[in-house]
């Protein structure tokens, strides 16, 4: 009972129309901006995006905090991150990204582990900059082998009047030229966690490659160092990513964050060549090096065989020829192992068809992916995204595919039941809405306490989830047979 | 290359692979710039003095690893337990992503709650016209019969005002002027999450009894409390009144709505305490709450209507479930069941059978006081010694209470209460004072790693074990539950410490 192309358009848009239909007239006004069915040779999605959320509609966004402290900055292993504020931000975000790393926790690494600065009552009353500075020495007593520290903000350090930048600064200065981050991350700016990646990355730039000494952490330089951007290491993906990089010849001087240390964020200046994956959340820092350094970036996408092999082709373009027949070398090396994993899955996932809703560069990025196995993606939407990722996701999705910015909880609902994909890639708020309703789900930001989903190695696991979801026994039993 | 399309190696396997494994010391080694493995061995080894200890609990301002939430997250727990209610939290609004990722990740179910959204101009103008538009559209969607409002601390520093916001935005036609929209101040930094609940709770009540008249009846009120068992323990608690034939109310119990089924459709509301049950609850003789310190202003409230309150503190195990049973006994005029009688000695079958496991082995606990309490009495109770019982927060009040337990029983001698501690302190204790159990969530788990102890999990969250909150530690029942958990982690620990073949293994008994 597959729809026509035009058939599909249609549905989706009477879908939208009766979506709206629920909202009180100013909202379904501003939603309606939001929502929209592909049209081929279309240069971008016609949705607005990176706006407010509107109150009460139970939107998926988190806040600024979680861009900087949960994304950009906490992968950093060996700095302190303080969660500086009331303890439940810190709390709720504590090792819950799963952003993979090796060290010794609470000795040389700090990753999974929540520091607070557990505002009281009267740190609001009284201000909370004598406390930091506490904290501060207290740090550098007990974890003697940070090596640095970051102040993230919670809402209330904007409203109160807290000066961090003086703390830091002062704080810095007592400790010998330590690198200490004062980061505005404030959860109440912006609109969503991008304000924060925002943030995140101006504050290296302020804070970090300002400061630097150029002396610092020497290396000998290779013509053939890049550093990767943009991979929070989720399940190890930067790992499995950085192997085809070295793999192709090229040498790997920073992680940015995932498994990432302060001195690899200080020397990457040094690299040849930016490239990026994550672009929603690193493009500002990549630009930045660009027109500071003069370090050329590139995007990429290691998700799936088809996009793993364009993107080593064009990290290759940047390089000799010797990189490039390293490239080919690696896209061949794995040949075997693609083939054989698309031989396995692929009948299994044919025609399958996947609604997605996720944040940064998932949901343009892992469409190929999908597609490699035979599937198809039938709608996608950005938690956060801005009007240069819909831009980007054009080149990706099919005429007719539905879209959506900023879905709210009723929407997506209500989309998903219409619409019965095999399978809704998604986040853990959502993950189990859908299972109740029968119907497969993977998580898409945490991949369900699974992957890498990055690279070739990591292309086998995302191949044998997905097939797990959609083809788990669970499926045809969620009904009672005297129900049938 | 190490994959394979036959059998998938996982992140577990996958990087201790040759080429990763490679891969990652050159990294360490040229990229990192980190300390020498001496430095790290010498600091490691530092970290477990006494010196260490005593410098770690001389900290004022840090804070590390605690072992509690905040408390808009237990007014959203409140909020969920009222029938067809959808939790609206007036602030910004990654916080309501974070608690509804929170509670998701625990009782692997949805969450479902609203945000204002608050931003920067809500910052400078305050949050009206969000509350406004939020109610409006929460309503519109969602069509619950209750909305119950909470806050962030983002709305306290601010300083808006709820009632008046609330009353505008009914003027304005958001929701109707008799619909319910009870509401709650819950600063971020005030207490915890159980501050919050309690909090939650009281404004609930105080929503629908303010100004009514007190006709009192024969029934009772039971209030549970913040609680990670919910799911388990409220339809224990079910069971046990109707053994007894009491006429009672559960005031907020959200344990049908975090544990619906997958049938092909999706509850957003099920079950919870009906509106009309709490208007009625006023009339009860007495309510029952089964952890005091989470009720501590719900239950004042409720004794300042005439009502006979009867705090406890989370009674667990023989004689914690004795009083409890006994109170419910004098409050209903009831006699205790038979079968609940049977059930008493089943435990205590079970306890004689295995105490001698149990018996002298020392144990260190973290959680919310509560818990702490009905916990620490058990573990006497079998003859443990909970020689570090820890609570983030916990004050001294709490601390107290769990020091009358210590002196109240032979086991309690050498053991200590420490309030308002995290669980960075409780890793220089189990170094410097070592332990044979833990008991707490899953964050113990790093504590397990690194002081080489095993974890007993229990409170709340527990993220990386499945299906826990399922099942009640309340009852009898519920404490055999809790002593067969403790009983599995010894057991376990005595198999892994005589496995090795011809070393130790005279010892891997099969009859124990």
């Amino acid at each position: 009972m597959s729809l026509t192309i035009e058939e599909t358009k249609l549905r989706n848009k009477e879908l939208i129309a009766e979506v709206l239909k629920a909202y009180p007239e100013k909202s379904a006004k501003r939603r309606a901006k939001h929502l929209d069915v592909h049209e081929e040779g279309q240069s971008e999605c016609d949705v607005k995006s990176n706006i407010k959320s509107l109150p009460g509609v139970m939107t998926i966004r988190g806040c600024a905090y979680a861009g900087s402290k949960g994304v950009v900055w906490g992968p950093i292993k060996d700095m302190i991150h303080i969660s500086h504020g009331p303890v439940g931000c810190g709390q709720y975000s504590w090792a819950s990204r799963r952003n993979y790393y090796i060290g010794t926790t609470g000795i040389d690494s700090f990753g999974t582990m929540q520091f607070t600065s557990d505002f009281q009552e009267k740190d609001i009353v009284f201000g909370g900059d004598k406390k930091l500075e506490k904290i501060m020495d207290e740090i550098q007593v007990l974890f003697p082998l940070n090596k640095g520290i970051t102040v993230q903000s919670e809402c209330p350090i904007g409203l109160i009047g807290d000066d961090i930048e003086a703390v830091s600064k002062k704080k810095s200065k007592e400790y010998g030229g330590k690198t200490i981050v004062p980061v505005r991350c404030e959860g109440f700016r912006g609109v969503s966690q991008s304000l924060g990646h925002h943030i995140a990355n101006d504050a290296i730039r302020d804070w970090v490659f300002e400061k630097t000494d150029a002396d610092k952490n020497k290396f000998e330089a290779t013509p053939y160092d890049v550093a990767i951007i943009g991979d929070y290491n989720i399940g190890g993906d930067a790992w499995s990513s950085r192997i085809l990089l070295e793999e192709m010849g090229l040498r790997v001087i920073a992680q940015w964050s995932g498994d990432g240390t302060i001195a690899e964020l200080e020397n990457t200046p040094k690299a040849k060549l930016n490239v990026l994956h994550c672009y929603r959340s690193m493009n500002y820092i990549s630009r930045y090096m660009e027109e500071k350094y003069g370090i050329p970036w590139v995007e990429y996408n290691f998700f799936g065989p088809s996009k793993i092999e364009a993107s080593l082709r064009e990290i290759a373009s940047h390089f000799d020829d010797k990189i490039k027949e390293g490239a080919e070398r690696v896209i061949a090396k794995y040949k075997a192992l693609t083939d054989a994993v698309i031989a396995k899955y692929q009948p299994r996932l044919k025609d399958k068809t996947v609604m997605l809703f996720v944040g940064g560069l998932r949901p343009r990025h892992v469409i190929g992916a999908y597609e490699d196995l035979g599937m198809k993606v039938v709608g996608t939407g950005y938690e956060f995204g801005h009007n240069d990722d819909y831009q980007r996701t054009t080149h990706y999705v099919k005429d007719g595919t539905l879209i959506y910015d900023d879905v709210t909880g009723f929407e997506f609902e209500k989309f998903v039941e219409k619409i019965q994909p095999d399978l809704v890639g998604s986040g853990i708020k959502e993950k189990y809405v859908f299972q109740k309703m029968g119907v497969p789900f993977r998580q898409m930001h945490s991949w369900d306490y699974s992957g890498p989903y990055h690279g070739y190695d990591g292309f086998a696991i995302f191949a044998r989830d997905m097939d797990m979801a959609i083809n788990s026994p669970v499926w045809a039993l969620t009904k009672a047979p005297w129900k049938k | 290359m190490s994959q394979n399309a036959e059998k998938v190696i996982d992140h577990e396997m996958l990087f201790r692979e040759p080429e990763y494994v490679e891969m990652f010391a050159k990294k360490k080694e040229q990229f990192e710039f980190g300390f020498p493995i001496e430095k790290m061995e010498e600091i490691r080894e530092w970290t477990k003095s006494k010196e260490y200890q005593d410098l770690n609990f001389a900290r004022e301002g840090l804070t590390v690893n605690p072992a509690k939430a905040c408390q808009p997250l237990g007014a959203v727990f409140a909020a969920v337990g009222f029938a067809k209610t959808l939790p609206f939290v007036h602030g910004s609004q990654g916080c309501v992503a974070y608690y509804r990722s929170h509670f998701s990740r625990h009782f692997k179910e949805p969450t479902s709650c609203v945000s204002s959204s608050m931003t920067e101009d809500a910052a400078v103008f305050g949050g009206l016209n969000n509350m406004v538009d939020g109610l409006q559209n929460a309503y519109s969607l969602y069509k619950p019969d209750m909305i119950a409002v909470s806050t962030t601390c983002m709305a306290e520093v601010i300083g808006d005002d709820l009632g008046s916001f609330i009353r505008t935005a009914k003027q304005k036609g958001s929701v109707t002027e008799d619909f319910d929209v009870p509401y709650a101040h819950t600063p971020a930094f005030v207490g915890s999450h159980i501050t919050g609940y309690d909090n939650a709770l009281k404004g609930v009540l105080t929503h629908f009894w303010e100004g009514k008249e007190r006709t009192p009846n024969e029934s009772i009120n039971f209030i549970g409390g913040f609680d990670g068992n919910v799911v388990g323990n409220m339809p224990e608690i079910r069971r046990i009144l109707d053994l007894f034939g009491a006429d009672y109310t559960v005031v907020c119990d959200p344990s049908d709505v975090w544990n619906t089924p997958t049938d092909g459709e999706f509850r957003m509301y099920d079950g919870g305490t009906t509106k009309d049950e709490v208007k009625q609850a006023l009339n009860a003789k007495a309510t029952l709450s089964f952890q005091g310190f989470s009720t501590e202003k719900t239950t004042k409230y409720i004794a300042e209507t005439g009502q006979e309150v009867v705090a406890l503190y989370h009674p667990m195990g023989v004689a914690g479930t004795d009083q409890f049973l006994m109170e419910i006994s004098r409050l209903t005029g009831k006699p205790i069941p038979e079968s609940l009688e049977k059930e008493r000695g089943r435990l205590m079958d079970a306890i004689a059978d295995s105490s001698a496991h149990i018996h002298g082995k020392k144990f260190a606990l973290y959680g919310d006081p509560d818990l702490m309490l009905g916990m620490t009495a058990f573990l006497l109770e079998l003859g443990a010694e909970p020689v570090h019982v820890l609570s983030t927060n916990g004050g001294p009040e709490w601390a107290e209470k769990v020091q009358a337990l210590f002196d109240a029983s032979p086991f309690g001698a050498g053991c200590h209460v420490y309030p308002k501690k995290d669980l960075w302190h409780m890793r220089s204790l189990l170094f410097t004072e070592p332990v044979d159990l833990l008991i707490g969530n899953t964050y113990g788990k790093y504590l397990e790693r690194d002081c080489n102890v095993p974890l007993v999990r229990m409170g709340f969250p527990i993220f990386d074990r499945h299906h826990y909150h399922r099942f009640p530690i309340w009852g009898y029942e519920g404490s055999l539950r809790v002593m067969v958990a403790i009983l599995d982690e010894i057991f376990e620990a005595l198999d892994a410490n005589t496995i090795d073949t011809s070393k130790t293994d005279y010892s891997y008994d099969i009859i124990r």
